[in-house]
C-alpha cells in the first residue's frame, strides 16, 4: 500500500480523526476504492468520446459536438441512457453465468488498474511481481468474454466467444514474451523499479534494436489482446451482430463496452511503463515538481492510445486464419529471436 | 528469403496506409479543412445545395413573368405516378386572330413525386427544371399540390415545341 505511506499527512489526519488504526485503514481503503472507481468511469467515458471524435476526423466528419462544449458530455448522456435501460436477456440463457460474465470482465480491468504507477505518489499496489501480476490478472478477462458468449445461448455470441478464446490466448503469448524481453533488460518485475531504472534513459533507447522490435510486437499484440480493429473479429459487426455481447443490454452492455476501453488504457499504460519511462518527464525537466508525473503519464498514455485508434481507423479487419498466421508464424518467432538478442545485448553490455 | 521480405513489405505497406489516414486526421484536427459535414440547422442561411440535387420540380420564369412552357403535356405523359396535371386554356393571338392552346395551370403534386426526373428529360423546351429546396414539410397534405406557373405568367413568344 505505497499510496498510504506517501500520503502520510492524510493518513495522520485520518488517524487523529478516527483514533483507531484498523478503522483508519478501512476508511482509507474505501476512499481509494471510490477514487479508483471514479477514475475508471471517467477514463472510460473520456476514451469513448475521444474514440468517436478521432474516428470522425479520420473519416472527414466532425463527430459528436452537440452535448456540452466540444461534445464533452455526449458519453455522459449515453451512459445515463444505458443506466436507465431495462436489462433484458434471452429465455434459454444460463442465467447465473449470463449475469456473472460482465463482472468478470470489468473486475479484471479494475484489479489490473491497481498496479499501474500513475506517478511516484499514485500507485495503490506496488508488489514485487507487478508486471507478472498484471499479465496473470488481465488474462482472466477472457473468461468473462467466453462466459458471455457461451451463456447467451446464441450462435453469434458463441462464435464470437470462441474467436476470443483463440485470439486472446494466442496474443497473450506475444505480450508475455515481450514482457520477458523487457524484464531481461530491467532485471526486476516491480513496476515502480522498472520506472526508476529509466531515470536517465528510457528502455526503448536503452535496449535500442531489440527494444524497438519488442515495442512494435507489443503494439500489435496489445491491439489484438484488447479486441480492437483490425483484430476485432470477436465482435465483427458485419458477421456476428455484436459478437459475444449481442444479447446484453443496458448497463451490462456498458460494462463490456467500458472494459474494452479500459483494457486499451491499461495496455497503453504497460507499454508506457515498459518502454517510455512511465511517469518520468523527458530529460527530467519537471523532476522537482510534485504530481507532474501524473501529467506526463497521462500524456504518454494518450499518445499510445492515439496510435491504437490510428490503427483502428486505417487497417481492415483480418480473417481468423490470417490472425493466427500473424501470431504463430510471424510474431512468435520474431519474439523468440528477440529474446535471445536482448539477452545477448545485456550479456555483452551493449545496452545504454 | 521471402519470409523477411514479407515482414518488411508488410511493415512498409502498413506505414503507408497510416500515412494517408494520418494526413487526413491532422488536417482535420487542426484546420477542419477536409471535413465535409454540414452542421445543418446552424448553417441554414448559408447552406447551398448542389446543382445536381433533386429537391423539387420548378418552372423557370424570366423577369417579365414569362416561362417557356407551351403546354405540350409531354411531362404529364412521361410521369409514371401521375404527379403532373396540365390544365389548358385557349389563347387568341391578337395579331392573327388565331386561337392557340396554352397552359392555364401546371399542377405538380409533390406528394406523389419520386424525383425520377423523367418529366424534366421529356420537356422539349426545358421549361421545368430541378429546384434545390428541400424544406417540404407541411401540416396539411393539400399544400403539397403546387401550381408551377406563376399567376398571370405567359409563355415567351416564339417558343416552339
Amino acid at each position: 500500500m505505497i499510496i498510504l505511506s506517501n500520503f502520510s499527512n492524510i493518513h495522520q489526519w485520518l488517524l487523529g480523526l478516527i483514533q483507531n488504526a484498523v478503522a483508519t485503514r478501512v476508511v482509507e481503503l474505501t476512499i481509494i476504492a471510490l477514487a479508483y472507481l471514479a477514475a475508471f468511469a471517467l477514463i472510460g467515458l473520456l476514451l469513448v468520446l475521444a474514440e468517436r471524435r478521432i474516428a470522425a476526423f479520420f473519416q472527414l466528419r466532425l463527430g459528436p459536438n452537440r452535448v456540452g462544449p466540444w461534445g464533452l458530455f455526449q458519453t455522459v448522456a449515453d451512459a445515463l441512457k444505458l443506466v436507465s435501460k431495462e436489462l433484458t436477456g434471452t429465455v434459454k440463457a444460463d442465467k447465473f453465468l449470463y449475469g456473472l460474465a460482465p463482472y468478470f470482465v470489468i473486475i479484471t480491468a479494475l484489479v489490473s488498474m491497481s498496479i499501474i504507477p500513475f506517478s511516484k505518489e499514485v500507485q495503490v499496489f506496488d508488489i514485487n511481481i507487478g508486471i507478472f501480476f498484471f499479465i496473470s490478472v488481465s488474462s482472466l478477462g477472457v473468461i468473462g468474454i467466453f462466459l458471455a458468449g457461451w451463456s447467451s445461448n446464441n450462435k453469434y455470441s458463441l462464435i464470437g466467444g470462441m474467436r476470443t478464446g483463440i485470439q486472446m490466448v494466442s496474443y497473450e503469448l506475444s505480450v508475455g514474451m515481450v514482457v520477458v524481453t523487457m524484464v531481461i533488460l530491467s532485471g526486476t518485475l516491480q513496476l515502480s523499479q522498472i520506472v526508476a531504472l529509466q531515470q536517465h534513459t528510457w528502455f526503448i533507447f536503452q535496449g535500442h534494436v531489440s527494444a524497438i522490435i519488442a515495442f512494435m510486437v507489443m503494439m500489435i499484440a496489445s491491439t489484438a489482446e484488447t479486441n480492437r480493429t483490425p483484430f476485432d473479429l470477436v465482435e465483427a459487426e458485419s458477421e456476428l451482430g455484436a459478437g459475444f455481447h449481442t444479447e446484453y443490454s443496458g448497463m451490462n452492455f456498458a460494462y463490456f463496452f467500458l472494459s474494452e476501453f479500459m483494457n486499451m488504457f491499461l495496455s497503453a499504460s504497460i507499454i508506457v511503463v515498459l518502454f517510455f519511462g512511465g511517469w518520468l518527464s523527458p530529460f527530467g525537466i519537471t523532476a522537482g515538481i510534485p504530481f507532474m508525473g501524473l501529467f506526463w503519464f497521462i500524456l504518454k498514455v494518450s499518445v499510445v492510445i492515439f496510435i491504437f485508434m490510428w490503427f483502428r481507423w486505417t487497417f481492415p479487419r483480418l480473417r481468423i486464419d490470417q490472425i493466427l498466421t500473424l501470431e504463430w508464424k510471424y510474431l512468435l518467432p520474431i519474439n523468440m529471436v528477440n529474446i535471445v538478442l536482448m539477452a545477448a545485448l545485456v550479456w555483452l553490455g551493449l545496452t545504454f | 528469403m521471402s519470409y523477411l521480405s514479407d515482414i518488411t513489405g508488410g511493415i512498409k505497406s502498413l506505414l503507408g496506409g497510416m500515412t494517408v489516414t494520418g494526413k487526413y486526421f491532422f488536417i482535420n484536427f487542426f484546420t477542419r479543412k477536409e471535413v465535409i459535414t454540414e452542421e445543418y440547422p446552424d448553417n441554414m442561411d448559408t447552406l447551398k445545395m448542389y446543382d445536381r440535387f433533386r429537391g423539387e420540380v420548378v418552372m423557370w420564369h424570366n423577369e417579365n413573368n414569362e416561362h417557356k412552357c407551351t403546354g405540350c403535356s409531354s411531362c404529364e405523359r412521361a410521369c409514371p405516378n401521375g404527379a403532373i396535371e396540365i390544365i389548358w386554356k385557349k389563347e387568341v393571338n391578337p395579331e392573327t386572330g388565331k386561337a392557340k392552346r396554352a397552359i392555364d395551370k401546371h399542377i405538380y403534386h409533390l406528394g406523389m413525386c419520386t424525383m425520377c426526373g423523367l418529366c424534366i428529360e421529356a420537356c422539349p423546351t426545358d421549361a421545368i427544371e430541378w429546384g434545390q429546396d428541400f424544406h417540404h414539410t407541411t401540416y396539411d397534405r393539400t399544400q403539397l399540390t403546387k401550381v408551377l406557373n406563376k399567376p398571370g405568367s405567359k409563355v415567351i413568344s416564339g417558343t416552339k415545341e
